[in-house]
């Protein structure tokens, strides 16, 4: 029972970013029907924001203290981070540890604004193209915007720490009633998660409650129509074609710490989110982050010593065969609705 | 001759002659000259334009004619590879029994992929081919590792059975005899010209194949093709079901990338995972798009050009950058040199990327296109091409999306 429970837990951090990353997919692509490649550059630009908070935050000044000698009888070299001497030593040491949570307020502009770039700049051309074009298209953009990165980053995973209140684990098995030791999770993965429901559920209270995402929702039932009501849809699909992109980002950054940031996570992340927008159903907001937490929850029960060993290497293969044998039976995904891309 | 129109027997003829005479055209540049960077007359890169063309050709076949975009055709590049390196393990070094069961291996596979992911078409077509093609690589890279090897990828061992070795057999890729890896040096002036055997079994292949693609091309089965992709339902209601002549096309491209896996594995007996991978897929995408899908000389052209700059882009340093510059006053010459450093060298990918996003844009034919209407600016032509999907009266538009 704990060990179910264990694993449980374990696929909800992947799980986690699928949703993120596949509700950003079909944001996109239920609004401007545009198959977006590029998105997993999105959340690789987002956990580079985190990078890039660490990198800023970390900028130090050096002085020389005569008083101290390095072993070379020279004196000693103090770094001290701008950030110390402008808020003063405690507050400072704390803006360095919390850098991870408050690179959010640095992905939340950039990835806006990129994602508005992308939209009037390259995106909104696209609208009328055959799908295949647009996947070429982005495909090109994603290569580009990994290139880029790996220019300016390098090609190594950069690790990235989380706030040391989240380093250890919690011993869960405690609060829940079972034996010591039993079930030990990553704070941070925990924090992950709930922070990644904490998005899911804004977007889709923005969806649900507000006039704008009112709007949104019948342009993606009828375009047309909501074009002739007089409402300029256009600059509301660009508006949503931000807030996507700030989801991938945001799932980005919060994953650095789990996984050290490289320029091809996007890629990586990519091919399995799609898998998840498909068995989820294309255009469905709640199937997309419904199958991401399964198929991530489904992998990490393949991967159970106990699974493995009666099917080996099922653990490799279980999202692909899901997705396969789903699209099979029911074409449309598990809450893909009528109508939605089916030439 | 041979079956085809006095026209496709002429440009077949010159893709004949260009094909055979490729190790002296690609070596414009006399060794040792400051050009010399440029020239790509060596085997292992004359052999890779070979290969990766019958692969593009291949992919052309299906996308291009049919507009059903695979993103999983790596998949059938691997079995291919690992055919040949198996056969070599089992009866010896020569790369005929290897060729002919990859190309009946991928088509087997090919045929169960296809089945699957050809129920349905456009994007979910699309997500299927990866799917499938990245389980495959996942598959050869960790679980079947009896089979490829896993990560360390599949190589030929002296403890291996190789039951049609003999003393005198030779100990590297070889067709009945002719080895692979020997190559004829010809210097004449300052020029070296390299005539490698491999290089010529791979593009006598290549040609063959070409062959039997313009055949396609020009068949019943091709314009059936074509219609499906024009316009799927006018073709249901015509009373024709599509699904068996997609089938075959994507039978017939998995065949191709099987065979140019094989041929990669005939010049270099080894045969890995990372093959596979959906990137892998997606460059034969680039190729073919780059080139101009649905023609007959755009995947190999894309093909020529990606790898040629992969190889020749990849080369250039900084020091290089500066000795081109140098007539420029010293400040003019740093920024050009710093302009241009990050599309060059390592970052040939961006400049890939870039590219291939103009291409998209820009130049929905590809090269091919590119090329006609330079042409037609010079000779001062505007008459409208005949090739499949310009021609606005015959083939409409693909409608856009529409919820």
């Amino acid at each position: 029972m704990d060990a179910i429970i264990l694993q449980l837990l374990n696929g909800l951090d992947k799980g986690s970013a699928y949703a993120l990353i596949a509700l950003g997919l079909t944001l996109i692509f239920g609004t401007l029907g545009v198959v977006n490649f590029a998105h997993g550059a999105m959340f690789m630009i987002g956990a580079f924001c985190a990078v890039t908070m660490q990198k800023i935050l970390g900028i130090s000044t050096i002085t020389l203290d005569p008083e101290k000698l390095d072993f070379l009888g020279k004196p000693l070299q103090i770094k001290t981070p701008i950030v110390e001497s402008l808020f003063g030593k405690g507050l400072g040491d704390s803006i360095i540890n919390w850098s991870v949570p408050l690179s959010i307020l640095l992905a939340i502009p950039v990835m806006l604004v990129l994602g508005y770039i992308m939209e009037r700049g390259l995106i909104k051309h696209f609208y009328k193209r055959p799908h295949a074009d647009q996947i070429l298209v982005t495909f090109g953009l994603a290569i580009v915007l990994q290139e880029i990165v790996k220019y300016f980053y390098g090609a190594n995973p950069i690790p990235t720490a989380a706030p040391d209140m989240f380093r250890g684990s919690i011993d869960f098995g405690v609060l829940i009633g079972f034996a010591e030791n039993a079930i030990i999770y990553p704070a941070w993965r925990l924090v992950y998660f709930l922070f990644s429901m904490a998005i899911v559920g804004a977007v889709f209270a923005f969806l649900r409650f507000t006039t704008f995402g009112m709007v949104v929702r019948a342009g993606m039932a009828d375009r047309e129509t909501v074009g002739l009501l007089g409402i300029n849809i256009d600059k509301r699909f660009t508006i949503m074609f931000g807030i996507a992109a700030a989801v991938a980002g945001l799932a980005g950054v919060m994953y650095a710490p789990i996984n050290s940031p490289n320029y091809h996570m996007g890629m990586d992340f990519l091919v399995l989110s799609f898998v998840v927008v498909v068995v989820g159903g294309m255009g469905s907001l709640p199937g997309a982050v419904l199958a991401g937490f399964l198929l991530g929850i489904l992998e990490s029960f393949a991967s159970m010593n106990e699974v493995k060993s009666v099917i080996p290497g099922i653990d490799q293969i279980i999202i692909y065969l899901v997705a396969i044998i789903i699209l099979l039976t029911r074409p449309r995904g598990l809450m893909g609705r009528k109508g939605v891309m089916e030439e | 001759m041979l079956g085809l129109s006095k026209k496709d027997t002429t440009f077949l003829l010159v893709v004949i002659f260009l094909t055979l005479a490729t190790p002296i055209l690609l070596q414009p540049f006399p060794e040792g000259s400051a050009m010399a960077q440029f020239n790509a007359g060596y085997p292992d890169l004359m052999q890779r334009f070979a290969i990766y063309g019958i692969f593009a050709i291949g992919f052309n076949i299906l996308f291009g004619l049919t507009g059903y975009l695979s993103f999983g055709h790596a998949a059938f590049l691997g079995v291919g590879s690992y055919s040949v390196v198996w056969m070599y393990k089992l009866l010896s070094y020569n790369v005929l029994p290897g060729l002919v069961l990859a190309v009946i291996t991928s088509a087997l596979f090919a045929l169960f992929i296809g089945y699957i992911s050809l129920r349905r078409s456009g994007i979910y077509f699309s997500i299927l081919t990866l799917a499938f093609a990245q389980m495959s690589f996942n598959l050869a890279y960790s679980v079947l590792t009896p089979l490829t090897n896993g990560e360390t990828g599949l190589q030929v061992y002296t403890d291996d059975p190789q039951i049609l070795m003999d003393a005198a057999s030779p100990n590297s890729p070889h067709f009945f005899g002719i080895l692979m890896i020997e190559s004829t040096k010809v210097n004449i002036g300052g020029w070296q010209f390299t005539f490698n055997n491999g290089y010529y079994f791979c593009a006598i292949i290549a040609i063959i194949v070409f062959y039997l693609s313009l055949r396609i091309f020009r068949s019943p089965f091709g314009t059936m093709l074509r219609a499906i992709k024009t316009n799927q339902t006018r073709m249901n209601y015509t009373g024709l079901n599509p699904r068996p002549y997609t089938l075959a096309a994507f039978v017939i491209s998995g065949m191709y990338a099987g065979l140019a896996g094989g041929l990669l594995a005939s010049m270099d007996p080894l045969a890995g995972a990372e093959r596979m991978q959906w990137t892998a897929s997606g460059e034969v995408v680039l190729m073919t798009i780059l080139g101009g899908a649905g023609t007959l000389m755009g995947p190999v052209l894309g093909a020529g050009f990606i790898k040629y700059f992969e190889n020749i882009f990849s080369k250039i340093n900084d020091n290089i950058l500066h000795s081109w510059f140098s007539a420029l006053p010293d400040g003019v010459e740093d920024a050009v040199v710093f302009l241009v450093h990050p599309f060059i060298g390592k970052g040939w990918s961006l400049t890939l990327g870039l590219l291939f996003m103009m291409v998209v844009i820009f130049l929905p034919g590809g090269l091919i296109e590119g090329g006609t209407r330079i042409w037609n600016a010079i000779t001062g032509k505007n008459r409208k091409s005949n090739k499949p999907g310009q021609d606005g009266k015959h083939h409409p538009k693909p409608s856009a999306h529409v919820n």
